[in-house]
């Protein structure tokens, strides 16, 4: 499926379709879970309502892992086979992660401070998320920071590539050592270890998450398929001109866009 | 009414937590949503400017 979809033009067409799908289904899915994690969940007996800020945090935080991931992938795809439609996915996607990095850190310090008497710990869970959040940034500045975007491209894949060693340390974290974050309740070996009223609404929003993050996806691909068009199209027009022309008050010939 | 919103005592940690949620990925469909709509109107200017019919 993949190596269909790689075609472009192909992906224009499919998308199109499939655009529209992904964006309400994750309108549909998200305001279920808004009404399972606010009103239908039951309070935690020792958090009380505090627990409801898990019903954003944790899909955040998972959302902001498998994307990361998704982005090294595509760049480990960019740089082996020179695919343009994986750097152009990997591009698209690495701003929806940093958001969903920010929620899960920011709804994180919100949770911290009731639960845990703090905003912000240096534990080795909120330390990695952190780190994590700052390769998010530190990618985007890369692929955007060159005139020649491939090249900017092929630099950040490489950032991502390295960045991959931070994800088993997130996961991890809370069991290699002692962190004030607490262990992982749903994605265990053996049995969740989470009440299924609360799970279902985890769950839920998780879904929710992932449909809108392959919405943004597809419109933030679309974006850049058009924009390299609309660049392409300035180069040529640029060059068909005739250099009398391009000179003529006296200004250096400059193609388009450059400027 | 009034108490639900006052969730428990920790209305100030679960609303700003899902108001923030809300504000962050509102904004990046809709600064992306722009970004597309605006794409799809340069390229068609363009292409009209191109090959004029």
């Amino acid at each position: 499926m993949l190596t269909r979809l790689a075609n472009p033009a192909r992906f224009m067409r499919i998308s199109a379709v499939a655009l529209p799908w992904c964006a309400w289904a994750s309108c549909a899915v998200i305001a279920v879970g808004l009404y399972l994690a606010l009103i239908a969940a039951p309070p935690d007996y020792q958090q009380g309502e505090a627990v409801r800020i898990m019903y954003v945090h944790v899909p955040a935080a998972w959302m902001a892992l498998n994307i990361y991931l998704f982005v090294a992938v595509a760049s480990a795809v960019a740089l082996v086979w020179r695919h343009p439609l994986a750097e152009i996915a990997a591009r698209s996607a690495a701003p929806i992660g940093a958001a969903f990095t920010f929620v899960c850190l920011a709804s994180g310090s919100l949770w911290g401070r009731p639960m845990w008497g703090t905003w912000w710990v240096w534990d080795a869970r909120l330390t990695s998320v952190l780190v994590l959040f700052f390769l998010y940034l530190g990618y985007i500045a890369l692929v955007n920071g060159f005139d020649d975007p491939g090249r900017g491209g092929r630099v950040g894949s490489i950032l991502a590539l390295v960045g991959v060693v931070n994800l088993p340390i997130i996961k991890f974290s809370v069991d290699w050592w002692n962190t004030l974050h607490q262990p992982a309740s749903v994605l265990r070996f053996g049995k969740p270890t989470i009440a299924l009223s609360m799970l279902v609404p985890l769950l839920v929003m998780a879904l929710g998450f992932m449909l809108l993050f392959a919405a943004l996806l597809l419109v933030r691909m679309r974006t850049e398929l058009n924009e390299r068009k609309i660049r392409a199209l300035r180069l040529n027009s640029a060059a068909s001109v005739r250099p009398k022309r391009r000179s003529e008050h006296g200004v250096p010939a400059r193609p388009a866009v450059l400027r | 009414m009034s108490a639900y919103f006052a969730m428990g005592g920790y209305a100030v940690f679960v609303w700003p937590a899902y108001a923030l949620t809300a504000t962050v990925l509102g904004g990046l469909v809709l600064y992306s949503w722009q970004r597309y709509r605006d794409s799809i109107r340069n390229l068609e200017r363009l292409q009209r400017q191109v090959s004029p019919r």
